[in-house]
């Protein structure tokens, strides 16, 4: 007997390939999507149920489906692709919240991964090196996507305390870079001019969209309950990122980048958040040793490889503005 | 081409040139040097008289043009500018090179070679050109980014090739360091340094990184207080460096990856006592180091430290100004600001660095690092020891400048 997965927030494009990727797995029977609105690409052979999870209809798909597996994906980073900040709070939040309300209530439902990330742990001065899984942010985050995300795996460690049947897989994974991946960090490269902070340089710690798509898929067929942080290996600093990039860059003091991401955010041209600055000044690392030795995965790139393959994709672009200029 | 300039020039005479335009002369503002200037140098009177004789050859219509240039040379003193014929035209700028002859055509290419070989052996060694080699393949890695950190963020290559580099004049030949009990250091596996902290900017804690990396041929992993990693350009040379917060996680991570840990547990207690105070140790903060070698069982080696307390006598602090800029304390020394810049400059101390007999902590059970007594007792032996040799020490060093 197959599985059911549901997978939500299959309008973005993350959400959409990984629940293609997931229909090709042998375990998985079906596999349902649900958003809000209709997915921009081709799906294939997942079926899509046109749901808001802000809404209690969500317990009646999870109820006609017969669904086990449930792929909570639909946590989004940038205001700017929800239509400002109110409505993402709500959707990452109260769609959170109503999505687990529905697995509370399902009967069917054995298996919760949430794609989380290691931006709750914040980035500041008092940081660890290293942060492993039990160690929570130092500072705790005071708005935007760190937020909304701490306040999710809140509602999910209730959720598990209350469903100790159904195991409870939290992803935290680390900035997700590859040639298809639009975040926030990967917009921040591709910039023609890329600002740093004068006086700092950032570890940064990447995690390939493929590797995504595998842990995700990992986790949704074994079933290992716990929070995981997942990255590739070893760390790279911005300045050695922006040389291997090959893009100009300028150093600023930390305000005058603050005050540039926010010009730029205004303008549209680049979602540049405060807990971003906070990562491009101070930088992070995690520790994946839980992600071996327990959930027993392996991630196919390092955080070197993971960006040479990101620098490959945009190096046409670069050259093409180059050539223009 | 010079020559079709200057013969243009002769026709308008609108350029007046400043000077005497590399001709002898006495800058007169006129193409021809003066009389006595042309005795000097027979060569030049040619070249000189070149320019009025081309005028009615070559333009004609240039008539009033050349009157005026006429009339400014008469002005000047000469008289005979109508007289030269005109076939000198070709000479005088051939005469003009052979007799200054340029840096570039005098010197034969060979000798330029042999002197660039020379250049290079005098800076590089015998087998400069491989050195040359290595230092642009490593100016190309630095460009390119093609090189490693660790999970601290520790450039290796950097700290080796240029902050090492950089210390080590300063280490030998400013504060002459004079180093005993090496045999202490471990040749690997986990271990915790532990020092005593002066010297108002953390020189100690350089020199005994470099110290560790010469002598022991192992990088000793510092541990630094939050602020070191909150202030700009500090931070970013401090993860380079291979430091890292000197918390319990990074401290035990590094230890039981098998690092050589330093920790300073006086921190900025010690760092910035004043003069009158110095080689009495401070708090060793909250024994932190100790149950962190306690839980990974690693030695404790330590460290007494001579002559960092004597490189910028502290005797006065702006506590005000301090708590403003966020920073512990604004140093006030006797040259520090009144001299400004060279009032930065460290008075050269002869430093003495004693690595003590390692204090074994794998014969304590892990459990035991949560027993505070057992912490304290360990920390006061650690405390003790530093104490004791750095009064040994001083009695053997004397003269502070010595």
């Amino acid at each position: 007997m197959g599985r059911v997965v549901l997978v939500t927030g299959i309008s973005r494009d993350i959400g959409r390939r990984f629940a293609r990727a997931a229909t090709g797995d042998p375990s998985i029977d079906r596999v349902i999507g649900v958003d809000a609105v209709p997915p921009r690409g081709d799906i294939g052979d997942v079926s899509f149920v046109r749901a808001d999870i802000r809404t209690p209809v969500i317990a009646k798909v999870i109820a006609k489906e017969d669904v086990d597996t449930v792929v909570h994906m639909s946590v989004i980073a940038t205001p700017g692709s929800a239509g400002g900040r109110g409505t993402m709070k709500e959707l990452n939040v109260i769609g959170s919240m109503q999505l687990l309300a529905a697995c509370q209530k399902s009967a069917t439902v054995e298996r919760l991964v949430v794609k989380s990330t290691t931006t709750v742990y914040g980035s500041g001065p008092r940081d660890p090196a290293m942060f492993t899984e039990d160690m929570g942010p130092k500072r705790l985050p005071s708005s935007g996507y760190a937020k909304d995300v701490y306040e999710i795996e809140g509602y999910v460690r209730g959720f598990a305390r209350r469903r100790p049947d159904v195991d409870v897989t939290m992803i935290r994974a680390a900035n997700v870079v590859g040639p298809h991946v639009s975040s926030p960090l990967t917009n921040y490269f591709r910039l023609p001019v890329i600002p740093r902070v004068l006086g700092f340089d950032p570890r940064l710690q990447l995690l390939h969209e493929d590797d995504l798509m595998r842990v995700l898929c990992h986790a949704a067929t074994s079933g290992v309950p716990g929070t995981f942080n997942v990255a590739g290996d070893g760390v790279m600093t911005l300045s050695q990122a922006v040389r291997r990039l090959g893009t100009p860059s300028v150093s600023l003091p930390r305000f005058a980048v603050g005050r540039l991401g926010s010009t730029m955010r205004q303008a549209r041209i680049s979602d540049f958040s405060p807990e971003q600055l906070g990562f491009l000044t101070y930088g992070r690392g995690v520790d994946t040793t839980r992600m071996r030795t327990v959930l027993g995965f392996e991630p196919q790139f390092t955080t070197a490889e993971t960006f040479a393959d990101f620098c490959q994709s945009i190096a046409p672009a670069v050259k093409e503005g180059a050539g223009r200029a | 081409m010079p020559e079709e300039a200057r013969r243009r020039d002769g026709d308008h005479a609108v350029v007046i040139p400043i000077g005497t335009g590399g001709r002898p002369g006495r800058g007169s503002g006129s193409a021809r040097p003066s009389s006595a200037a042309r005795n000097l140098a027979p060569a030049a009177r040619k070249a000189a008289s070149s320019t009025p004789t081309s005028t009615p050859s070559s333009k004609p219509s240039a008539r009033p043009a050349s009157a005026a240039a006429g009339k400014k040379k008469t002005r000047a003193g000469s008289s005979d500018e109508k007289v030269v014929p005109p076939p000198a035209d070709a000479e005088p700028t051939t005469a003009d090179e052979a007799g200054q002859p340029s840096p570039s055509t005098g010197i034969p290419v060979g000798e330029w070679l042999a002197a660039a070989q020379d250049a290079a052996q005098e800076i590089f060694g015998a087998d400069w050109e491989r050195r040359l080699a290595e230092l642009m393949a490593f100016v190309r890695r630095r460009l390119e980014g093609a090189y490693d950190v660790d999970d601290y963020g520790f450039d290796r290559e950097l700290t080796e090739r240029f902050f090492m580099a950089a210390l080590r004049p300063i280490a030998e030949k400013w504060f002459r360091l004079e180093v005993r009990g090496l045999e202490n250091i471990p040749a690997e596996g986990g271990a915790l340094v532990v020092s005593n902290h002066s010297g108002t900017v953390p020189l100690d804690g350089l020199m005994t990184m470099l110290t560790v990396h010469d002598h022991a041929g192992r990088f000793l992993r510092p541990l630094g207080a939050d602020l070191v990693f909150k202030l700009p350009l500090v931070s970013s040379l401090a993860r380079k460096g291979g430091a890292t917060l000197a918390c319990t996680e990074d401290a035990e991570r590094m230890l039981s990856g098998g690092e050589l840990v330093g920790v300073w547990p006086e921190g900025f207690k010690g760092i910035g006592k004043p003069f009158s105070e110095r080689y009495k140790l401070q708090r060793f903060g909250r024994g932190g180091f100790v149950s962190a070698a306690l839980r990974t069982g690693v030695p404790i080696i330590p460290l007494s430290l001579v002559g960092a307390e004597e490189i910028y006598p502290l005797v006065g602090n702006v506590p005000s100004l301090a708590r403003l800029l966020g920073v512990p304390y604004i140093p006030i020394t006797p040259f520090f600001p009144w001299l400004g810049p060279l009032g930065m400059v460290p008075l050269p101390s002869k430093w003495i660095l004693e690595f003590g007999e390692p204090i074994r902590t794998d014969a304590y059970a892990p459990g035991e690092a949560e027993d505070p007594m057992l912490v304290f007792n360990v920390t006061d032996q650690v405390r003790e020891t530093i104490q004791h040799t750095l009064f040994d020490l001083l009695r053997e060093r004397g003269s502070a400048f010595g």
